[in-house]
């Protein structure tokens, strides 16, 4: 094989495990709309919310500090102690559930029956608070995660796939990221079990009852709120995982509330509203914009990443204008 | 005692279909008018009108803009931003290519250069509706700033890739550059913002609003009732970006005097304009104004309260600030989901009925 190639199938694998990064913030969107009918911008922001809080409570940060220092002239910063990651993500969980039961009960309760866009500017608001908010309760510094995921470039595969180039040329094997190769599984592994949620348990099913018809589940007695709080709560465990993942890849800091708006093209691919529609949405982006950028980036000047997806979805939903797995759109009169 | 209606007899079709056909109504917006051009450039400072003053007649020109589209078309855009950059290069390209031009042309022009590049990302909202629509004008803010940073021909091969506003004068008075006095800027900026919204008022009053307005309440029905969704749909937009594209090159060239497109444009601008569109009311000229109002309003006074009150560092400022903004957002659209407009509105009918209400 020449190198040029293995090039080009390195640059698709590294594009789809990118795509799959994507694929874990579009999940949490999918989520929330299909249940709730709103389009929730804030979730980069809980992504990054759920990440500081877990490094907070991991490393013993005091909540506030920054601002206990600056009402009262204290100099405070740490506990001093050190929580275990498992019971510190156990607890940062328990933090985003809070959160699910906040926003249902102050915010979403009394948005109910309003206009799609109004919800989304709330989330908008809500997106806002959360950025604020999380800077003054864990400080806005970059912050590293380390939860024990692998990291850097695997030895092995370079190794191994250092004999596939063709004699004489120069060739230093694959590179591809552990932490990516781990992302992807935990993906999978995340998609299946929302998948066996949704369809064999009983919260699942009114899950999906409430995603079809809003006053039908009503009727049969599934309570909104409840499922409201829920699939908030879910969204903010995917929120976590996301975080976790981006964190441990580029450390905690505020652009990791921007992947929000990369995942909205993977989302408009998909669909607004299918779960299988967000990870196979994000896979094609995350190709698309490597392979691009590495054939065609060069000779445009580069950083075509940040608008890439945005232009490939924009000519799939001139075709397609619900996304690729999305409900077909019925208009009455 | 106020709004009385009583007594004020329209005797012909032009009396009864003006723009306030309340007398009240009427002599107040002579009233403001007269404050606006007369009163407040006799009381203006440096600070009170870059800090105050200029922003707000800025942004309330790039909300109408995008009220026209949001609030009267029913179009979600979060394009803003990249629309802005555009109408802010083609002043800059306008002034540095013909320096003779009086500024009301070239801002003018890049209106209209704004208007159809508008017009070219509005043609995907033929096919795509809602929030997908929304998505899709992301690809306009983020490939246009991307394309005005990239190619050195918009800011003129400078090293920095910034853009900066010659001096340039408006009947011997000079309004942009360095030099130009507050009055004159704010005056300037004044003019351009009663122009438009005088624009806006009307068109939205006539056929063009009335189509936009049919196809934002069901498009389906507009169409079958006969608009033709293509000319609304990009009149709209084409409307739309040229109010967009002037306030980004009064942005630039008066209030900025110098800006780098992924700074100054981001897609928090987009936002930023969103948000006084719904705080002020969406389908409202008026909220348009007050939306504005109270966005440049309020982080001054945080940041006087705040910083120049209480002592905080700047940054515990700044998202004290976030969590602010976002929270009065959350009250806004919880209290009144139609805007401060709507407030405003109510506040009317209670004043036509006062003191007896039944």
């Amino acid at each position: 094989m020449s190198a040029d190639f293995l090039y080009l199938v390195e640059v698709i694998l590294n594009g789809l495990m990118a795509g799959v990064m994507y694929s874990l913030v579009a999940l949490g969107f999918v989520l929330i709309f299909k249940a709730s009918g709103i389009f929730n911008y804030a979730q980069g922001v809980m992504a990054l919310f759920a990440a500081l809080t877990l490094v907070g409570i991991q490393t013993g940060q005091v909540p506030f500090a920054h601002l206990i220092n600056a009402i009262f002239g204290t100099n405070v910063h740490h506990f001093g102690w050190q929580v275990p990651t498992v019971l510190a993500i156990a607890l940062t969980v328990g933090v985003m559930v809070l959160f699910a039961i906040l926003v249902e009960r102050y915010v979403l309760h009394h948005l109910v029956n309003q206009e799609p866009i109004i919800l989304f500017m709330a989330t908008i608001g809500l997106a806002y608070f959360m950025e604020g908010f999380g800077d003054i309760m864990w400080g806005s510094d970059i912050k590293t995660l380390d939860v024990g995921l692998p990291s850097g470039g695997s030895r092995w595969l370079e190794d191994y796939t250092l004999g596939w180039a063709a004699e004489g040329e120069r060739y230093y094997g694959m590179y591809l990221d552990k932490l990516d190769m781990v992302a992807s599984l935990v993906a999978i592994v995340l998609v299946v079990s929302l998948t066996i949620f949704s369809q064999y348990t009983k919260t699942g099913r009114a899950l999906r009852a409430v995603a079809d018809d809003h006053q039908a589940a009503l009727s049969v007695g599934i309570s909104l709120r409840t499922i409201w709080v829920i699939v908030w709560a879910i969204a903010g465990f995917v929120a976590l995982v996301a975080g976790i993942m981006w964190g441990a890849k580029s450390g905690v800091q505020f652009s990791l509330s921007l992947i929000a708006l990369k995942a909205l093209p993977v989302l408009m691919l998909g669909g607004f509203t299918s779960i299988p529609g967000a990870i196979i949405g994000g896979l094609i982006i995350g190709v698309g914009e490597k392979v691009f950028e590495y054939s065609i980036g060069p000779l445009i000047g580069g950083a075509t990443e940040n608008w890439f997806a945005y232009v490939l979805a924009l000519m799939f939903l001139v075709f397609r204008p619900q996304g690729l797995f999305g409900e077909k759109i019925i208009e009455r009169v | 005692m106020f709004y009385r209606e009583s007594g004020d007899f329209k005797k012909t079709y032009k009396l009864d279909s003006q723009t306030f056909p309340i007398k009240f109504d009427r002599w107040r917006y002579y009233f403001v008018m007269l404050v606006a051009f007369i009163v407040v450039p006799m009381f203006l400072t440096d600070y009170s009108a870059n800090a105050v003053m200029i922003p707000f007649l800025v942004w309330a020109i790039a909300a109408l803009g995008l009220n026209i589209l949001v609030g009267y078309c029913g179009q979600l855009s979060l394009g803003t931003g990249g629309f802005m950059a555009v109408g802010a290069y083609s002043t800059y390209k306008l002034m540095t290519s013909f320096p003779g031009m009086d500024m009301i042309s070239v801002i003018m022009l890049s209106g209209l250069v704004t208007a159809v590049v508008g017009a070219f990302f509005g043609l995907p909202s033929l096919r795509i509706k809602g929030f997908y629509l929304a998505v899709v004008t992301l690809a306009a803010q983020f490939f246009l700033v991307w394309l005005l940073n990239k190619v050195p021909w918009f800011y003129n091969y400078s090293a920095s890739g910034q853009i900066s506003a010659p001096q340039r004068e408006l009947f011997g008075i000079v309004v942009t550059g360095p030099h130009a006095t507050p009055v004159a800027a704010y005056l300037f900026c004044l003019i351009f913002a009663v122009g438009l919204a005088w624009i806006a008022r009307n068109l939205t009053r006539g056929r063009m609003g009335r189509s936009w307005m049919a196809i934002r309440d069901m498009d389906i029905a507009a169409e079958i009732i006969g608009v033709n969704p293509l000319m609304a749909k990009l009149s709209a937009f084409a409307v739309s970006s040229f109010f967009i594209g002037v306030s980004g090159a009064l942005l630039f060239s008066v209030y900025l005097g110098a800006a780098e497109v992924t700074e100054a444009f981001s897609i928090n601008v987009s936002f930023a304009v969103l948000f006084m569109v719904i705080i002020g009311g969406l389908g409202s000229i008026f909220g348009s104004f007050i939306g504005a109002a109270f966005m440049v309003l309020m982080p001054v006074l945080l940041k006087n309260i705040l910083v120049g009150g209480l002592g905080w560092p700047t940054d515990l400022a700044a998202h004290f600030e976030l969590i602010i903004v976002g929270g009065l957002i959350l009250v806004f659209l919880i209290v009144e989901p139609h805007g401060l407009a709507q407030m405003a509105r109510v506040l009317k009918e209670k004043l036509r009925l006062w003191p007896f209400p039944h």
